[in-house]
């Protein structure tokens, strides 16, 4: 420290020479930093209209406002957030929330107007609104408004590893495939109390996932009830739309989670294993329940089939106070969904607790009985107020190469194994097909090869009409099959199966698919005849695909059934068919064909028998 | 003589801030003050109970215009502290880095206001000048040049852009190119000593009295400084010195925040030097459903003004139960500024109030 002195300040005199600190604005404009937190931007065809960013906003400044223009596709709404620049403090909390990122901040700040009202402005970006934000040429700082914006002038961007969300899932703890693939073990373990509260505290609450649910499930309330842990409060919610929450928790075709706003930047909420962690946790549904039928009306209703579709209507109905039949030809219930999964993914005894619920609220299951066959339709028609079809697909298509004759049919042979008498398989196995089914099929096979040939070398390959990157069965469905040793033969078509002398199967001869659909997108695969391969083997399944089967229907009414061009039988919002009093769901009606769709049928065909029946008083 | 009530503020050019003294004298001696604040009162603390947790954090910083920074850094302490949650290393020294970045533009203006109160209105130019310098570089960190919405609960909200550090270290190389300037003109000037020289005395015993922390305290000999006492994010992983002075007056006081902004500087420095990689932030739960297990804690830290200080309470819900500021202004400006002004010049009063770097808004929160 020197001494204090009055000469020092003469230092300042050296200052009178330099140029001026001073900017002078407008004609010397600063430049802002590139993080700048200015107005929004908003890219919409990005954003989903999730609301998240008004939710968290802590000024109230953001507003969801419907935009007409907007077309929404399942999983998103037609609004778009509105700011009140009044209200914004521009703390950007917004722009980390935002699942699909689409909300940012311009480096854009100017706006000077008479008018308070113009300081409320829905934001757009340079990709849909040409006015707003001008290129370089255009733009004008004098002119700097809300409304006379700058092209490509983003600012505070929107990063992940520092969103307000989690991308990431709680982690499903699974057999891994060198012990799951010896035996029928579930491969999905589900998960424990504290996994399942950390994935449902990731939810957003958007419910954007609960407009995608076919059957409109109230989904961010239960995992709300969840992340409470309250699990029968969850049930009971899960309950109010579906009746079969431990089987939809395992197999469920999960259109929510593609629609779930975490999905856009990360993995979706795991909404599947939640509804089974909930159906699981609950020991006993009834007591978590408390249900009971409504007051007898003395209306009887016939269900045919004890499948999604079937055990949900009847569910509905009873709690109506209908009297309730239900037919089937199994020896027990769940129709399709006991059949075709795999045990390993959905466990016999997961069925048989969702049928024994419904079963207990007093719907009469007659098993064992097929319609047309131990019993006339006619006979079930004239004994109630209205029949419905839940009849699923189940027949098993052919290629009808040669000698398909001694191919096995994917749905016999997936229905044996439910049997203690399971399929005796060979130890080369060649699965036609690459859809769900056809996995299921190969992934079965596998098991019952480790079972029966032990120690021996085994083999299971698929082959599909289908490349690589188009087989229809789900990415997950092929990583597994493929982590548990399933050898694939895409784009190949089969021409015939070879037999030798003795006349057993020796091998499947195969030729070049070089195109499934043709330019309408309509199945019709062209091949390279000339390019053939043989795979040899000893044992060939068919999976390419199911139909139903009418014939239990009397022909009088088969031919008065309509159907549509996609060979849907036609229903009407009530889910009556062209027959009065005949009503249909499920896969012989959606294009869907899974389980929560067939749930959405019987709603609908639930409310459709309720006027029916008060029309016919 | 005859005795005079006079108001010093709101309005009254001298005053600085949403504050005001009443005072009565006698000719130009004061022979009581009472401060007045209330000017200011937005009711914070009553509003945090009405938001969520995360809602919280764009307003804490709010309470301070000056240095918003301590604010976000004491709100997050708090969170943490009852939320258990844990700070990467990494985002401990960005936190160090900002917040003594934060010190020097404060301290920036206060020396201009202290300054332009004096009448050294050239000093005034250059500290508002480089404490815009200071607040580019917030811009550029952070997005906000004067509410940076930076240091949340669970690390910092954005690492350093690229090339940041460099131009960190240019600017406080240029800022710090000038004290000798600054002394030559203002700090060494013989008006400034003798304008500030035994002005507005704090001794140390009235100081420790009446909870006078920060310059205040540090004028009159006492090396009391949270962040050396009780170090939080990265103060102990460097060396540096709490500077103080012996004569608790208004010049002390000044010479101290000098002081401080060149440690600071250089303190920064070293930070950068120690700097891990890594992380700056863990995730907080989802803040729709975030709810803090019920507690109560106190945490402080050191901001430019002094100690800082949070009471927080939750009863597990998803908002704050209670939230109380310590703030260092509120002894500084009531109880240490009464006594302090007592028996000066009216001359003296802005004076004596700037050296005691009260700042209204956090007094009245």
């Amino acid at each position: 420290m020197g001494k204090p002195s009055i000469l020092g300040p003469l230092r300042a005199v050296r200052f009178l020479l330099q140029k001026p600190k001073t900017l002078r604005y407008p004609f010397e404009p600063k430049e802002p930093a590139r993080r700048y937190r200015g107005f929004h931007l908003n890219d919409w065809d990005k954003c989903t209209g999730c609301g998240n960013c008004a939710d968290i906003c802590p000024n109230d400044a953001i507003e969801m406002v419907e935009q007409p223009e907007v077309e929404a596709e399942p999983g998103e709404k037609n609004e778009r957030p509105r700011l009140d620049y009044g209200r914004c403090c521009f703390c950007g909390l917004c722009v980390d929330i935002c699942p699909p990122g689409s909300l940012r901040l311009s480096r854009d700040y100017f706006h000077i107007h008479f008018d308070p009202k113009t300081f409320v402005f829905t934001p757009r970006d340079e990709k849909t609104d040409d006015e707003t934000y001008l290129p370089e040429g255009e733009y004008s700082v004098l002119k700097a408004s809300l409304a006379h914006r700058r092209r490509d002038y983003q600012g505070f961007d929107p990063d992940l590893d520092f969103a307000l969300f989690d991308p990431q899932r709680v982690e499903m703890p699974e057999v891994p495939p060198e012990k799951r693939k010896t035996s029928f073990i579930e491969q999905v373990l589900g998960y424990d109390r504290g996994q399942a509260v950390r994935e449902s505290e990731r939810c957003l609450e958007c419910a954007l996932c609960e407009d995608a649910c076919p059957a409109n499930l109230k989904i961010s309330d239960y995992v709300e009830a969840i992340y409470r842990d309250d699990p029968e409060e969850s049930l009971r919610t899960i309950f109010r739309d579906n009746p079969i929450p431990a089987i939809c928790g395992r197999i469920c075709m999960k259109h929510c989670e593609d629609a779930c706003s975490l999905s856009i930047r990360g993995e979706p909420l795991a909404i599947r294993w939640l509804k089974r962690y909930a159906a699981d946790t609950v020991r006993d549904y009834r007591d978590a329940l408390r249900q009971r039928p409504g007051e007898p009306t003395g209306r009887k209703i016939a269900v045919i089939g004890a499948g999604p579709s079937g055990l949900s209507l009847a569910y509905f109905l009873r709690l109506q106070g209908h009297e309730v039949v239900v037919f089937d030809e199994r020896p027990a219930g769940g129709g399709i969904v006991r059949d075709g999964p795999p045990r390993y993914r959905l466990p016999l005894e997961s069925i048989q607790r969702d049928v024994d619920h419904i079963s207990s609220l007093g719907v009469e299951f007659r098993y064992g009985t097929r319609v047309g066959r131990d019993i006339d339709f006619s006979e079930v028609m004239n004994g109630c107020d209205a029949v419905f079809l839940g009849i699923g697909y189940t027949v098993s298509r052919s290629t009808r190469v040669e000698n398909a004759e001694r191919c096995l049919l994917a749905l016999d042979f997936l229905r044996r194994n439910k049997t203690p008498d399971r399929t005796p398989v060979g130890k080369d196995i060649v699965v036609i097909g690459g859809g769900n089914v056809a996995m299921d099929v190969a992934r079965e096979a596998l098991r019952l090869q480790a079972i029966q040939h032990p120690g021996e070398r085994t083999r299971v390959q698929t082959v599909s009409l289908e490349d690589r990157d188009e087989l229809p069965a789900t990415e997950e469905e092929i990583a597994e099959a493929r982590e548990e040793g399933v050898l694939f033969n895409p784009a190949w078509g089969p021409k015939g199966v070879i037999l030798d002398e003795g006349g057993d199967v020796r091998g499947l001869l195969c030729m070049k698919c070089l195109s499934v659909f043709d330019e309408n997108g309509r199945f019709s695969p062209t091949f390279d005849e000339e390019r053939e391969m043989v795979l040899e083997t000893d044992m060939v399944i068919e999976a390419i695909g199911q139909g139903p089967d009418f014939s239990f229907l009397p022909g009088e009414l088969r031919e008065r059934l309509e159907f549509t061009t996609a060979r849907k039988v036609k229903v009407d919002e009530g889910g009556m068919t062209s027959i009065p009093g005949v009503f249909a769901g499920g896969d012989i009606v959606n294009l869907n064909m899974d389980a929560v769709t067939a749930i959405r049928d019987a709603k609908a065909a639930a409310e459709g028998i309720e006027r029916w029946l008060s029309d016919q008083d | 003589m005859r005795e005079l009530e006079l108001y010093f503020g709101p309005q009254h050019l001298g005053m600085v801030g949403n504050f005001s003294i009443t005072l009565k004298v006698e000719g130009d001696r004061v022979l009581e003050a009472a401060a007045n604040p209330g000017y200011l009162h937005r009711g914070f603390e009553k509003l945090m109970e009405q938001r969520s947790w995360i809602k919280n954090f764009p307003m804490v910083c709010r309470m301070n215009v000056i240095e918003p920074d301590s604010m976000e850094m004491i709100y997050a302490m708090g969170v943490e502290s009852l939320a258990g949650l844990q700070v990467p290393e990494r985002a401990q020294f960005v936190r160090s880095i900002y917040l003594e970045l934060a010190r020097v533009g404060s301290h920036l203006f206060g020396l201009w206001a202290y300054a332009n109160m004096l009448g050294f209105d050239t000093v005034a130019q250059w500290a508002m000048y480089h404490r815009d310098l200071v607040l580019d570089l917030f811009e550029e960190l952070t997005g906000g040049r004067v509410y940076h919405i930076y240091i949340w609960p669970g690390g910092v909200r954005r690492d350093f852009p690229e090339g940041f550090e460099k131009r960190l270290v240019e600017t406080l190389h240029s800022i710090g190119g000038c004290v000798p300037d600054y002394n030559g003109t203002f700090f060494e000037n013989r008006l400034f000593r003798d304008r500030a020289r035994n002005i507005g005395t704090v001794t140390r015993e009235e100081a420790l009295g009446m909870g006078g922390t920060g310059q205040v305290l540090r004028a009159t000999g006492v090396p009391y400084d949270v962040r050396k006492i009780e170090p939080y994010a990265a103060y102990d992983r460097v060396p540096w010195e709490v500077p103080t002075r012996e004569d608790g007056d208004a010049c002390s006081r000044i010479l101290v925040v000098r002081d401080e902004m060149i440690e600071s500087v250089h303190m920064i420095f070293k930070l950068l030097d120690e700097m891990p990689g890594g992380d700056v932030y863990n995730r907080i739960p989802n803040p729709f459903k975030w709810r803090i297990p019920a507690g109560e804690t106190y945490v402080r830290c050191e901001s430019s003004r002094g100690e800082l200080g949070l009471y927080l309470v939750s009863d597990g819900g998803e908002r704050p139960y209670r939230a109380h500021f310590r703030t260092p202004s509120f002894p500084h400006g009531l109880t240490v500024l009464e006594d302090a002004l007592r028996g000066e010049s009216i001359s003296d009063v802005g004076n004596i109030m700037i050296s005691l770097y009260v700042v209204a808004p956090e007094i009245d929160r």
